[in-house]
């Protein structure tokens, strides 16, 4: 049996776990715990602490896991070990947040330096009327014209699979360039 | 869709940057921060905005008019300020124009031989360009970029490409920057080099230098030393700079900490795949 891995990463409250859990054919096993931080709980009540678990089963003998990082700083430490082996990831940004923009370009770049593979920046939460849009984005990330950056509802199973498969075609082609 | 922010996340020089870039018409409002009592994603405090500080407007990315809350942007200060006319000519005029348009009144000027057209451009320009140069230093307050909201006609709108405004917000960036990379905290001491009497001969330092100087020794920190001067980290950490390279003071650096990080350790490896794996893997997710 081959298992090839992706990552999903983002700041804290970005739709990690919301975007594995759209596409999981398995309950993901999450680790998320109460959030013991006051100012962390004013945004949601749980957060992802070590990592959340996803899978897809392709067939016999082919799985693809989703792995989604911890979105606190403090649990950086997992990231490289998440990293490992990864056949590209997915950055998520929470579109409503400009706070949160410099950390998620931040983690773009740790992940940039891990490992050569392809990534694409999911602008999560577009169906909120707060949210910037995707030019906007692009530049207040310093996103390059040939990263793709795509519109994405966390929530919605074919906005998932929008993104998955857009890093899968970046994937091939990036095989094929050699 | 509405770009808004705060300042501490997204700075004036971004902001800047994307406007120009996206090519946007609008009125950029920066706000006073007001505490809500909670915390945003990240756990800093979540502003609401308050009272209007500055509007600076935009045509097609390039910046067109700047005003800053209380203070006076009308053609007959703008012009007062920059020289053109004196004190008691502004009286006069602001008594006797009361109701006219900026540009009724530019065109009454230039009839009158007050002033030329050249004037006042510049020194609409230059009212602009102070008014944005003093917000590139601005670091916290809720934004609002309104889209298409525009001065009124009767005003004199001179624009100015964005880009040297740009890089002047960069360069102060850069600055603080570099100053943060040569004396990363302000826990160093500083300390007298050998025969400071030599050094100190002949050079003339300002009241500013004069006061960190005079507290220099290993046992107060850079920290302490901006405290008692009522000084701001950077005001310190340029005036320390500057004494520095003139070889008038030494900073004493701590032992150089151990890298913390995994020493050898390899970096992760991208896995070897088939590209059948990619394209099974794109089957499947197409047909959940």
């Amino acid at each position: 049996m081959q298992t090839v891995k992706m990552v999903i990463t983002g700041p804290f409250s970005s739709g990690k776990t919301e975007f594995i859990r759209a596409i999981s054919e398995i309950d993901v096993v999450t680790t998320e715990r109460g959030i013991s931080s006051e100012s962390e709980r004013t945004v949601k009540d749980y957060t992802t602490v070590a990592m959340d678990f996803g899978r897809i089963t392709v067939d016999d003998d082919l799985v693809l896991y989703l792995f989604g990082t911890p979105g606190q700083r403090r649990f950086d430490f997992m990231w490289e070990i998440l990293a490992e082996g990864m056949l590209g990831f997915v950055v998520m940004v929470d579109s409503t947040k400009p706070e949160t923009f410099r950390e998620a370009k931040s983690i773009l770049e740790t992940f940039k330096a891990y490992a050569p593979t392809p990534y694409v920046v999911a602008a999560n939460k577009q169906d909120l009327p707060d949210a910037w849009n995707i030019d906007d984005l692009r530049i207040a990330l310093r996103i390059e014209e040939g990263v793709k950056l795509l519109p994405c509802v966390a929530a919605d199973k074919e906005s998932v699979k929008h993104v998955l498969l857009e890093l899968l075609y970046s994937i091939l082609e990036e095989m094929e360039r050699g | 869709m509405p770009l808004q922010g705060n300042l501490r996340d997204f700075s004036t020089t971004q902001l800047l940057n994307l406007i120009n870039l996206a090519g946007k018409s609008g009125t950029l409002l920066l706000y006073e921060s007001v505490k809500t009592g909670t915390k945003d994603a990240i756990g800093g405090d979540k502003m609401t905005a308050g009272k209007e500080r500055a509007r600076v407007a935009f045509k097609v990315g390039k910046l067109i008019s700047a005003m800053l809350d209380g203070q006076s942007g009308d053609l007959v200060s703008v012009l007062n300020k920059a020289g053109k006319l004196s004190n008691e000519q502004a009286r006069i005029i602001r008594e006797r124009a009361k109701s006219t348009s900026d540009k009724a009144l530019a065109l009454l000027l230039i009839n009158a031989n007050y002033v030329t057209q050249k004037d006042v451009v510049r020194s609409v320009q230059q009212h602009t360009l102070d008014v944005v140069h003093n917000l590139l230093s601005w670091a916290e307050g809720p934004f609002r970029f309104e889209d298409n909201l525009l001065p009124s006609n009767d005003m004199i709108l001179v624009p100015i490409d964005l880009e040297n405004v740009i890089i002047e917000g960069a360069r102060q960036i850069k600055e603080v920057e570099q100053l943060t990379s040569h004396i990363p905290h302000l826990d160093m001491a500083l300390k007298f080099p050998e025969n400071p009497r030599e050094k100190f001969k002949g050079v003339h330092l300002s009241v500013e230098e004069w006061k960190v100087v005079s507290f220099v020794n290993p046992k107060n920190t850079m920290q302490q030393i901006a405290k008692a001067n009522n000084m701001s980290e950077n005001e310190i950490r340029r005036i320390v700079y500057g004494l520095e390279q003139a070889g008038l003071v030494e900073i004493i650096k701590p032992p150089a900490a151990e890298s913390t990080t995994s020493g050898g350790r390899p970096k992760p490896r991208a896995p070897q795949v088939q590209k059948t794996v990619v394209t099974r893997l794109i089957d499947r997710i197409r047909s959940i």
